[in-house]
């Protein structure tokens, strides 16, 4: 009894109650820490709540099964971007006590802008949301998104990576270029 | 695996239940399991640096200084933790915790054997593993940064550079790898290298036999681990970025760092070592033969076998960690400069020429298509004319062979200094009585 069930390796179906206690428990933790990146007014605790939200948001995609997904989160987002973020935050000020005070207008079109994206939001759930809540099938796989990338996005996939390729030259040009200006 | 404990105990798996069913495994299973790795191996370590170093080691505690590790840790439970002054507190406090979570985290998806994985149906498990480690360095850095240490900001700013751009091989020479399994899943690379020492992937061909060496020196660094060990050079930084820790916290990093270790060896056992497998392939044939009858499973035997298999791969992550120890306790420390110009120079260069030889040798070479053991018999040498497999089988078995003469020499060196570190031994610890 115990070896079927040690052995049974194809995947069970997803468990409801567990899975909501984990999907509030990571929403929580994302909103949380999101209105952590927003109130705080140091900049390196900024990014380690932006860390928090980023990690929850992929424990929830990683709910949804889509582990590729939220793999990709975790070493762009948070072990990528955030370290360099962190990294330049350390090269460029002098203690950790430094404080960013925002400005009246830069508060006003902050608001502003969440406003209207926080409506689109919630505008596009509203509307997505009766279709397509129940009918989607779940496939914890990787094979189908790989056949997708390469097979009926070749095209868009490749000129993503040539512009990626023309940033990193542009950057490393204007590093150069700037030495040279330095180190006369 | 739950509902038979529920189904054993005669609990009705509530919702309750269940979350205490997890955090029981979390505190029962998984952090002691990640809490006694380290701890060996940092007892571990320290033994081998004494050897090396012509000193005992630690002796003192428990038969040949087995439990310093566990007196160490008493020792630091009971320090006081302290924050500097001008550190920032609450950044300081929480780094410690960033650097050791994902590398618990990260035991999840390790294979200790067919059906003894805490998570097999990660189908990017890999990928998944890489991308937590890559979370570890958050930690490594905040700690240096919050410090408001001139050490500890040095340290934690060659991590990142270093982390950063090691990454990029590291990823590159898995890749290599995963292009010859076609799977991400570390179960599954468990049971495509079933059928003994040819199908293991390292023997695939030559480009995965490079790829091999290549990921051993990114983990290197990407663990911090000597010669790479810049972020905590003791001559320059004092301890880098933990010269601020102490107690407690202190050794969260040290156990970050071990795990990491062990994780990174059975990263390497598990995808080009053979995972969980013997050289003879005899766990995926008794594997196969006891489960390809689903009434008829062998009970018994398959939880020996995946005993042996568990042993067989920490047998081999360990063996991994220990060519880690050697090689730190044999070579200088370079500068940091040049450790980033092997990486983006050197290592880059040559991770990427392995990729193209490997897709390369994928597209054009036949291979064996199916598992071992379910498909085909691997030792059966004759049949892989049949599917023009020929060349690979032939690539497998020369690769076989270097291989098998390259541990069996390192296996000798080591025994040899074994042998002969006896004579060192006996003459530090009973000294001679002077003759006057």
């Amino acid at each position: 009894m115990m070896i079927q069930l040690l052995a049974q390796t194809t995947p069970q179906p997803p468990d409801a109650g567990a899975s909501a206690v984990l999907f509030y428990l990571f929403a929580i933790l994302a909103g949380a820490s999101a209105l952590g990146v927003v109130l705080s007014r140091n900049i390196v605790r900024t990014a380690v709540f932006l860390l928090f939200t980023l990690t929850a948001v992929a424990g929830l995609y990683f709910l949804l099964d889509a582990e590729f997904l939220a793999a990709v989160q975790l070493v762009v987002y948070a072990g990528g971007t955030l370290v360099l973020i962190i990294f330049g935050v350390m090269l460029t000020s002098k203690s950790p006590g430094i404080r960013y005070e925002p400005k009246i207008g830069e508060v006003a079109v902050a608001i502003g802008v969440s406003v209207v994206s926080a409506v689109a939001l919630v505008m596009a759930i509203v509307r997505q949301f009766p279709a397509n809540s129940a009918s989607v099938e779940r496939h914890p796989t990787i094979a189908d998104l790989g056949q997708t990338l390469l097979g009926d996005y070749l095209i868009p996939f490749e000129l993503i990576s040539v512009l990626l390729l023309v940033v990193m030259i542009g950057a490393a040009y204007l590093a150069k270029a700037r030495r040279r200006e330095g180190r006369p | 695996m739950e509902s038979w404990w529920f189904g054993a105990l005669g609990i009705a798996p509530t919702l309750l239940m269940r979350v205490i069913y997890s955090l029981l495994l979390i505190a029962v299973v998984f952090l002691p399991l990640v809490s006694v790795i380290a701890m060996f191996s940092i007892w571990w370590e320290r033994k081998v640096a004494g050897h090396m170093q012509s000193r005992l080691g630690p002796n003192r505690v428990g038969p040949i200084g087995i439990l310093q590790s566990i007196a160490d840790g008493v020792k630091l439970i009971l320090k006081e933790d302290l924050v500097p002054r001008s550190a920032d507190s609450w950044l300081f406090r929480l780094a410690p915790y960033l650097a050791f979570a994902p590398v618990f985290a990260a035991f999840l998806a390790l294979p200790f054997g067919p059906e003894f994985t805490f998570e097999p149906r990660l189908s990017a498990g890999l990928f998944w593993v890489l991308a937590i480690l890559s979370v570890e360095v958050m930690g490594v850095i905040l700690a240096g940064w919050a410090s408001n240490n001139k050490w500890s900001l040095f340290g934690a700013m060659r991590e990142a550079g270093q982390m950063v751009s090691y990454e990029i091989p590291l990823g590159i020479a898995i890749l290599v790898g995963v292009m010859s399994a076609g799977t991400l899943n570390l179960v599954e690379l468990g049971y495509i290298q079933g059928g003994g020492l040819h199908t293991w992937l390292i023997f695939q061909n030559p480009f995965t036999f490079l790829a091999f060496f290549c990921y051993f020196i990114a983990s290197l660094a990407s663990n911090k681990r000597a010669p790479f060990d810049l972020p905590e050079s003791e001559s320059e930084l004092v301890a880098g970025f933990h010269t601020e820790y102490s107690g407690l916290r202190f050794s969260f990093f040290f156990f970050a760092e071990y795990a990491a270790m062990f994780i990174v060896g059975g990263i390497q056992a598990a995808l080009f070592l053979g995972g969980w497998n013997d050289p003879f392939g005899l766990i995926g044939y008794y594997h196969h033969k006891w489960t390809a009858d689903p009434n008829g499973v062998h009970a018994t035997g398959l939880i020996a076998l995946n005993a042996i298999a568990a042993a067989v791969f920490v047998l081999k992550a360990l063996g991994i960690m220990f060519v880690q120890m050697w090689l730190r306790w044999t070579l200088p420390r370079p500068r940091i400069d040049q450790v980033l110009y092997v990486c983006i120079k050197v290592l880059l260069p040559l991770a990427c020429v392995i990729l193209l030889g490997g897709a390369l040798w994928e597209l054009f070479v036949p291979r064996r298509p199916g598992l071992p053991w379910v498909d085909y018999s691997p030792w059966r040498f004759g049949d892989y004319g049949q599917h023009h497999a020929m060349g690979t089988l032939v690539t497998q078995l020369v690769l076989s062979l270097v291989g098998v003469g390259l541990f069996v020499s390192l296996l000798g060196w080591v025994v040899f200094a074994a042998i002969s570190g006896r004579n060192i031994k006996r003459r530090l610890t009973d000294p001679a009585p002077i003759v006057m």
